[in-house]
């Protein structure tokens, strides 16, 4: 909401850079994860979930305001964009499938954003005073994503085999968190392996093993940073957009 | 309930079962007593059977209200207008959840059990309120809902707030402050739809015409028809008659439908001098008889969306306790060991007296 940008994304540098592409790519990963927990409310399989999941839901669309705020109007940017112009990660988009699912690509997204909202608070672009916020928020979800993935990966039988099929569902997702982003100034690399090593731990805790094959293949690498999503991204917009590009031009 | 709770809680432990059938009556006389004096009932106290299953009855129902009530909200997180909008109706939505939390918490000390409160949910054995199996067809509706019905749920909590039974109570302290916010909201939203382009204005009009109607049957049957009413007031459990609140809701939404620039679908609603109310026309108790025997719009679809989240979770609730139970082993053992290492015989000691 704070500067008249257009919709596309493509904002020219201004006097002071923000960084729109980079603020687009994050943003974006926290709206779209944020609707998909969203679409959890009135569904989860105990009490004390409903209000976990709708508060991480809320954490994320907070930092997707703030992100989006930065890159242009915030309401313009999510609801009248096409889905080749969103720039979040395949990971986020993906169904929410069962609960093991959900807590998988929690598990695999929190981490990777706890560890980047961590070294963008520690250094001084123009992310660290969000990230310096976020960082609190970002742990909590990560614990939350961690706890559920040792009670379900060393449960019963069948949590187990659950967890199994989402790790292997998903896995191929997780290569393009560490594709590099344009004013995002981290070390993929170093990331790439702090983020394997966690996952690894807790996955062997959870009495889980790392799952095989690619986490990127030659389609999906980086691909949904360059607008290139899966196909039931196109129907979740379609929903989230239709009450607003119904009206339009009207505030609400 | 201080002086008297005291004195009820040593007699029980004093006479124990005993005593009990001799001493009925003069439990009964200190808990009216405590009633009178508009003490509060604790959960160790003894109290009526039937004030007991009362209260089960309505803090359950009213539990399971905040539940389902996700569901016509919910209905529309996904297709929010607005980001800001979508945070606030992500937010109500999972302060519902939390009410939910703290009623089965206050039913829980009167004995019972949340998972057995759900099963009688699920059942159909135990209701929710219901002004929840209608739909939510349009954006308008989740305003008129804040408006409305969170407007007419405050209108009779907030005397619960002052309710015999302490937990429930203290629930309602805190479950007004959080549905007060919602329902200002809820106006804010109408207000700005009721401001902006004609569509949106004739959404949030059709939106106060459905809700009005069923809003107002939320304050339950009239007086003479009502079966709990009068032992309720009595137990000061309830503290106003339905009429009375219905009416005082009503007294409170004229003004307010005034100030939106929206109508109330009632031609018969006009000011009473006489009576310093507004006489407002006839409720269709044949549909509120409908839609509590389960034949409202929504009645199935709620308590099979309801029941669908309850069993496809149980694998998941299954899992957590079969964690616990290996992990709390562990951490037992964890625990011996220390314990052997260090203090055997204090801790012994201590397990011993803490079984006594």
């Amino acid at each position: 909401m704070t500067a008249p940008e257009t919709a596309a994304g493509t904002a020219a540098p201004r006097s002071t850079p923000v960084p729109a592409a980079a603020a687009l790519a994050l943003g974006d990963d926290a709206l779209v994860l944020s609707h998909r927990l969203g679409e959890w409310a009135g569904h989860a399989p105990v009490l004390e979930e409903e209000v976990a999941l709708a508060n991480i839901a809320l954490d994320l669309l907070g930092q997707a305001r703030v992100l989006l705020s930065m890159a242009g109007d915030e309401d313009e940017l999510a609801y009248l964009r096409e889905e080749r112009a969103f720039r979040n990660l395949q990971l986020v988009e993906q169904p929410n499938g069962d609960f093991a699912h959900t807590i998988v690509r929690q598990l695999f997204f929190s981490t990777y954003q706890h560890l980047l909202h961590t070294e963008l608070a520690a250094g001084d672009g123009p992310f660290a005073p969000l990230a310096a916020k976020t960082v609190k928020e970002v742990a909590y979800h990560r614990d939350h994503a961690e706890q559920w993935t040792l009670r379900l990966g060393d449960g019963t039988e069948e949590s187990h085999a659950r967890m199994r099929r989402a790790c292997a569902a998903l896995w191929r997702f997780s290569g393009e968190m560490f594709q590099p982003v344009e004013g995002v100034d981290v070390d993929e690399e170093r990331l790439e392996a702090a983020w394997l090593a966690s996952v690894e731990d807790v996955l062997r805790r959870a009495t889980l093993s790392v799952p095989e094959g690619p986490r990127s293949g030659a389609w999906a690498a980086g691909a949904g940073r360059q607008g290139l999503h899966t196909e039931s991204f196109g129907r979740m917009l379609a929903e989230m957009q239709h009450l607003h590009r119904s009206h339009p031009g009207a505030s609400w | 309930m201080a002086t008297a709770a005291a004195q009820q809680t040593a007699s029980t432990q004093t006479y124990g079962a005993a005593g009990a059938v001799g001493d009925t009556t003069a439990y009964q006389r200190v808990f009216d007593a405590a009633v009178a004096a508009d003490e509060r009932i604790e959960p160790r106290d003894w109290m009526p059977d039937a004030y007991r299953a009362t209260l089960v009855r309505q803090i359950a129902q009213h539990a399971h209200s905040e539940i389902i009530g996700m569901q016509p909200e919910a209905n529309w997180i996904t297709r929010a207008p607005s980001l800001r909008r979508k945070a606030i109706l992500m937010a109500k939505v999972q302060d519902e959840a939390g009410h939910g939390l703290y009623l089965y918490s206050a039913a829980e000390t009167l004995g019972t059990g949340r998972d057995e409160l759900l099963d009688k949910l699920h059942s159909g054995r135990q209701k929710y309120s219901s002004i929840f199996n209608y739909p939510t067809l349009t954006w308008a509706d989740v305003g008129a809902i804040g408006w409305l019905v969170d407007g007419a749920a405050i209108t009779n909590q907030v005397p619960l707030c002052r309710c015999s039974y302490g937990p429930y109570a203290r629930a309602m302290v805190r479950i007004c402050k959080e549905e007060s916010f919602h329902q200002r909201q809820g106006y804010e939203l109408l207000l700005a739809l009721s401001k902006g382009t004609p569509e949106q204005h004739a959404m949030a009009q059709d939106a106060v015409d459905r809700w009005w109607w069923p809003s107002l049957m939320m304050f339950g049957p009239p007086d003479d028809e009502s079966a709990h009413s009068a032992q309720s007031m009595a137990w000061k459990i309830k503290r106003h008659s339905n009429d009375e609140l219905r009416q005082r809701f009503v007294d409170i939404c004229v003004p307010q439908a005034e100030s939106l620039g929206l109508t109330l679908p009632d031609p018969e609603l006009r000011w009473n001098e006489e009576r310093g109310h507004h006489d407002f026309g006839p409720i269709d108790w044949t549909e509120f008889k409908e839609v509590l025997k389960g034949n409202g719009p929504c009645n199935e679809q709620r308590i099979t969306q309801r029941r669908r989240a309850h069993d496809e979770g149980a694998w998941v609730r299954e899992a957590a306790a079969a964690h616990a139970a290996k992990h709390s082993a562990d951490r037992h053992t964890a625990d011996r060991h220390t314990a052997d290492k260090h203090t055997a015989a204090k801790h012994t000691g201590e397990t011993g007296a803490a079984r006594a």
